[in-house]
């Protein structure tokens, strides 16, 4: 690997040094699609205007700060569209020349537009949409995913639960696809782990628990009564992607026991209260510029424009697939806040990164946790292995 | 001053002449740990300002400074009373810095702005401010002082600054998140360690200053996995014989031959290993472990880790008052 890169770097520093390579004008969007939503349960979760508009904006700043020594300079344009406007935005943004697009979408519209820009020979980078399928059967050849899959994140959560020696799991999720989808995570990370699943119970969606409607009225009399006379379990793994209830399962319960996955403990990229592996300077600089806390799709959102500078920096090209391959190459590699390297998956696309284990208020744990080993990178124990990969796109 | 060097005289008197202090930073515990360098007792433990990091003395040892990364500013300690005498105009968020052999100025990376701003140490006063990449942090002098070398976390860049007109005439890419900035005593060559990269780069200078990447040196650790492997303090002695690598959290020290550049091997400190200072005269090597709160002592001949000493809370930095 390392004589693979000498030339690469040797062409690089002779600009740096010497300037005699090729300036280039790297110009990226970001295009977030709009859903008609519910408040969530948490005013915490609220939405801002600007998410992960705000992450590419530092991005920018970073990857030009870069730039600067090179030659490069970085612009990055962001959209937000309705669902039935998305298309039509992202046509806009090809036809202006842009190549390198973020999408914050979810899955049905992720798709839709990646085929859309694949058509334009344009990269996307998923920074929303956490299904499996994505990296799998649908997986597209110019989609990387900056998300992590709920495959790893329930891998995350796993490989807590079975370090902690909780191996009896009571999962509870939620009626709504999504909801039964990340609840089918947990039953493969249970599988793959060596953890029981002692029972399952699914807790419908009827509406009406969300805080406008004094949720915690209704909860607090139907999830004990919900949670009665359960098998003997260690933690309640909370399967709820749509979001309205697993918030109120920690003190709700019958049986006192942690609970983890949607609640409790959760599986996230990133939280604005952590702060080793030099976030700190990473968070500050997040929220000098924008005047507020970092959520995932920010992250995302930073991390995608990220790989995109490092690959301009590295091969000095702003063609799309030189760019594609050397990031799905063994050469590529970034710091990402995560105390080792990020790097992707050459099989479907995906990033591979650590997964914060997060409280609501410190970075209790990360995964993967010691002790799980993989002859790639431990990473690889987190989410969808080349062998069972069904994504034939990359090939 | 006159009081203070009065104070100075009889501190120096009670504890005998020319004993050797390791001044150590505890970036969470706002301390700096005085540690003797003769008997390795722990003498002194004394503010440091809020989350001390980079430290380093004057050249006759009389003065310390301190970089008080959240104060944003460099605090200036008496190395004998240890009373704070004032502090100089840093920048925001100061996190490693390097003096000038003749002990003005000081060279600071300001770790949140993208700055290496410089300090005249006895006007009080910045001289420049040089925009250099995302996150800067390792800084190096060279011996002939013509350069300064800052290198940045997010940019993987070594800058060379040109210290006659603080502009930056070389960018060197190195791996992820470079560190530390070393040079070889006679110039010739430089060392930038990438913790996240896992690699320390190995750059030759020519006679003009100018940087020629030459080689990355990798490590290597039986039952420790490579994600571990994290370079951040590098120390070369005098003659260049050796170059030490603290490895962080894989809490060793590699020892690297300076003729063959190979790694010839790995002396077991404590938890997350971070900066290095050696003794006058080269004879210890002392590392700070953030992890374990304390410092080790290297017995540079035998290549032998030979006491640990606790200190305080998540010891950064390492200086060391010269003979």
């Amino acid at each position: 690997m390392l004589t693979s890169l000498a030339p690469l770097i040797a062409a690089v520093f002779l600009f740096a040094s010497g300037g005699i390579a090729q300036a280039l004008d790297i110009r990226a969007a970001v295009l977030r699609v709009d859903y008609p939503e519910l408040l969530p349960i948490s005013r915490y979760d609220l939405r801002p205007d600007d998410l992960a508009f705000a992450g590419a904006a530092l991005a920018d700043e970073d990857n030009a700060t870069t730039g600067r020594f090179l030659g490069h300079t970085y612009e990055t344009v962001s959209v937000a569209a309705a669902p039935e406007e998305a298309e039509e935005a992202l046509a806009e943004l090809l036809a202006d020349g842009i190549r390198y697009v973020v999408i914050d979408a979810k899955a049905p519209e992720l798709l839709a537009l990646s085929d859309r820009a694949a058509e334009a020979e344009a990269l996307v980078f998923n920074a929303r949409a956490p299904e499996v399928a994505l990296r799998g059967e649908e997986c597209r050849a110019n989609l990387l995913h900056i998300a992590p899959s709920v495959a790893m994140q329930a891998d995350a959560v796993a490989q807590f639960a079975i370090w902690k020696q909780w191996k009896r799991w009571l999962l509870v999720s939620g009626s709504n696809p999504e909801d039964r989808a990340l609840a089918e995570a947990y039953r493969r990370a249970a599988r793959k782990f060596g953890a029981t699943i002692v029972e399952e119970r699914e807790f419908e969606d009827t509406g009406g628990t969300r805080r406008t409607d004094s949720g915690h009225v209704l909860v607090q009399r139907q999830l004990p009564t919900f949670m009665q006379r359960t098998e003997p379990h260690d933690v309640v793994i909370a399967a709820d992607a749509s979001d309205y209830f697993a918030a109120y399962l920690p003190y709700h319960l019958w049986t006192p026991r942690p609970v983890m996955g949607s609640a409790g403990l959760r599986p996230v990229a990133i939280h604005a209260a952590h702060e080793a592996w030099g976030a700190t300077q990473f968070q500050n600089r997040f929220e000098e510029l924008t005047q507020r806390h970092i959520q995932e799709e920010d992250y995302n959102a930073w991390l995608a424009l990220r790989v995109l500078g490092e690959a301009v920096t590295r091969t000095s090209s702003d063609d799309p697939q030189t760019l594609e391959d050397y990031i799905l190459s063994d050469a590529f590699e970034l710091a990402a806040f995560k105390g080792q390297k990020v790097t992707f998956r050459a099989w479907n696309g995906q990033l591979r990164q650590p997964i914060l284990l997060y409280d609501d208020r410190i970075t209790v744990s990360v995964s993967p946790q010691e002790g799980f080993l993989h002859q790639r990178s431990p990473l690889d124990t987190l989410g969808l292995d080349e062998p069972e990969s069904a994504c034939t796109a990359f090939q | 001053m006159k009081h203070l060097m009065l104070s100075a005289a009889l501190c120096m008197a009670a504890t005998g002449a020319f004993a050797g202090k390791a001044f150590v930073s505890n970036e969470r515990g706002n301390t700096i740990t005085v540690v003797d360098t003769e008997t390795w007792e722990v003498i002194e433990e004394f503010s440091g300002g809020n989350r001390p990091r980079g430290i380093t003395l004057s050249p006759d040892g009389a003065l310390l400074y301190v970089c008080a990364s959240d104060d944003d500013t460099v605090r200036v300690f008496d190395t004998e009373t240890y009373e704070e005498l004032y502090t100089l105009p840093s920048g925001p968020d100061p996190e490693l810095f390097v003096i000038h052999p003749s002990g003005s100025p000081l060279y600071i990376a300001n770790e949140d702005d993208n700055l290496v701003t410089v300090t005249d140490t006895e006007a009080h006063t910045i001289l420049a401010e040089v925009p250099v990449g995302v996150e800067p942090e390792g800084m190096a002098i060279s011996p002939d002082s013509k350069w300064v070398v800052n290198t940045s976390e997010t940019t993987n860049m070594a800058h060379f600054i040109d210290t006659s007109d603080y502009q930056i005439k070389h960018n060197i890419l190195v791996d992820q998140r470079p560190r530390y900035a070393e040079y070889l005593s006679d110039g010739s060559r430089l060392f930038v360690s990438s913790e996240i990269g896992g690699t320390v780069s190995v750059i030759d200078v020519a006679e003009d200053g100018t940087p020629t990447l030459k080689q990355k040196i990798g490590f290597e650790v039986p039952g420790v996995l490579p994600e571990w492997l994290q370079p951040v303090g590098v120390k070369a002695k005098s003659d260049g014989s050796r170059i030490f690598v603290a490895l962080g959290p894989a809490n060793r020290v590699a020892v690297i031959d300076g003729e063959s550049l190979e790694v010839v091997d790995y002396i077991m400190v404590g938890q997350r290993v971070w900066q290095m200072a050696f003794t006058p005269g080269e004879e210890y090597l002392v590392t700070t472990n953030g992890n374990s709160n304390d410092i080790t002592v290297i017995d540079v001949a035998a290549e032998k880790a030979i006491k640990s000493i606790q200190v305080g809370q998540q010891p950064w930095g390492v200086a060391i008052t010269p003979d």
